[in-house]
């Protein structure tokens, strides 16, 4: 079918997503940005979040955490260090990662020599609750 | 002549090298192939953000952007060098450090090493080995890779080293590879030229070009020393292949040899016997 935006969406490890689809949702660090056919070039840098495919009124949802996309004539890719969907989620580890990244920030807070500590924890805790999060609403 | 048990021993023993050369030979070929399949995995990633940086790079032009530039280096050089943490893969450590350290040359260097062979060569050799990476050349991932990007460009933004190299081993084929120089930082978007494949588009960036860059250029250097790490991986395990089937091979020569020598040490012996059972019963009569 004409008009459809080709979405490609590559991580280190893996080929993730190479299909076409209607809508993409990502949010950019400006927040939420759907991207549809024939959208004007752009190259947007990505914060951690959603990634949602709309494809014939049917939505898919995975997370993705940081990258950046960039549009072109070809298409929609996006670059970025993981994407996973609900059901290759792993809960437990991410659970895990929540807890751990919860303490580091409770005994970090306060002493500055450890800023960049606490930056770590704090992006540690936000990528296990997009995971968790995300989990939870398959469930 | 030795004896027939010092040369039943020596068979022995190379027979039993033997066969361990030849089970590292089959787990290198089996982790080989898995490598491999993980390298075509990563490469798409690695293309696409090296197509970023590069039409990022054409269509700014002239920006003028710390992270880019032509300059040539200054003294003060940053070497990545990627090597294992296990011997018995032939000449692929030796290649890559001594790749190194012609780089080396008349440079004030800092060094980032992967791998205790690496950390080693280099140690013997009084280098400043800024940060050293050990145990993780076979189990790794982006993160550590992210890890060493950072690094390097901490240095570079402080500072404290004005080009960052990476030396790794590049992949040909499962049996032939080579290592490789090349300089992450500064960038130098000619490097590009090729892979721009439509140019003047007008593009958009969001927030800004800097900022993109700012965000892409980090990315890139990570994804070029995670590439790196990969590459070199199934380099190794390839090298490994490679020297354990050689080794097997010369088990088998040499086994071969000894044999022939027993054989023959064991044929003297008898006709040595019968000799004197003759002459021993010439005697009598």
């Amino acid at each position: 079918m004409a008009n459809k935006l080709h979405l490609r969406v590559v991580t280190p490890s893996k080929d993730f997503y190479d299909d076409d689809c209607d809508m993409v949702i990502l949010k950019t660090i400006d927040g939420d940005t759907g991207i549809l056919f024939g959208h004007q070039p752009l190259t947007t840098v990505l914060d951690l979040g959603y990634l949602r495919i709309i494809d014939n009124g049917e939505e898919k949802k995975s997370t993705l955490l940081g990258g950046f996309a960039k549009v072109n004539e070809h298409g929609l890719t996006v670059i970025s260090d993981a994407a996973e969907w609900a059901d290759e989620i792993d809960v437990e580890r991410a659970a895990e990662s929540r807890k751990r990244a919860e303490e580091r920030l409770e005994r970090g807070s306060g002493d500055p020599s450890s800023d960049i500590d606490v930056q770590r924890a704090e992006a540690a805790l936000r990528r296990a609750l997009l995971r968790l999060d995300l989990a939870g609403l398959k469930k | 002549m030795a004896s027939m048990r010092d040369i039943k021993r020596r068979i022995k023993s190379v027979n039993s090298t033997r066969q361990i050369t030849k089970a590292m030979n089959l787990v290198a070929s089996s982790k080989l192939n898995k490598a491999k399949l993980r390298m075509e995995g990563t490469k798409p990633f690695a293309e696409e953000t090296r197509k970023v940086i590069a039409e990022i790079g054409s269509s700014m032009g002239g920006l003028d952007h710390p992270l880019f530039g032509k300059q040539p280096d200054g003294k003060k050089t940053l070497i990545i060098v990627i090597t294992s943490d296990k011997g018995l893969c032939g000449g692929y450590n030796s290649a890559v450090c001594k790749e190194a350290m012609s780089l080396c040359e008349g440079r004030d260097v800092k060094l980032i090493t992967i791998g205790s062979k690496g950390r080693d060569f280099f140690r013997r050799r009084n280098m400043n080995i800024d940060r050293s990476v050990v145990g993780i050349s076979e189990r790794f991932d982006y993160n550590d890779a992210s890890a060493i990007g950072s690094r390097a460009l901490k240095l570079f933004k402080d500072k404290e080293v004005d080009s960052v190299y990476l030396v790794y081993t590049r992949f040909i084929s499962s049996i032939s590879s080579t290592p490789k120089v090349i300089r992450l930082l500064p960038v130098d978007a000619d490097d590009f030229k090729d892979e721009v494949s439509h140019k003047n588009v007008l593009t958009l960036y969001e927030p800004s070009e800097e900022q993109v860059l700012d965000y892409v250029v980090p990315r890139y250097v990570n994804t070029v020393v995670f590439g790196g790490m990969v590459e070199s991986s199934v380099c190794e395990l390839g090298a490994r292949m490679a020297a354990m089937d050689a080794a097997t091979d010369n088990a088998e020569e040499m086994i071969e040899n000894l044999n022939l020598l027993y054989n023959r040490v064991r044929q003297g012996a008898i006709t040595q016997e019968i000799t004197e059972i003759v002459s021993g019963s010439n005697a009598l009569e």
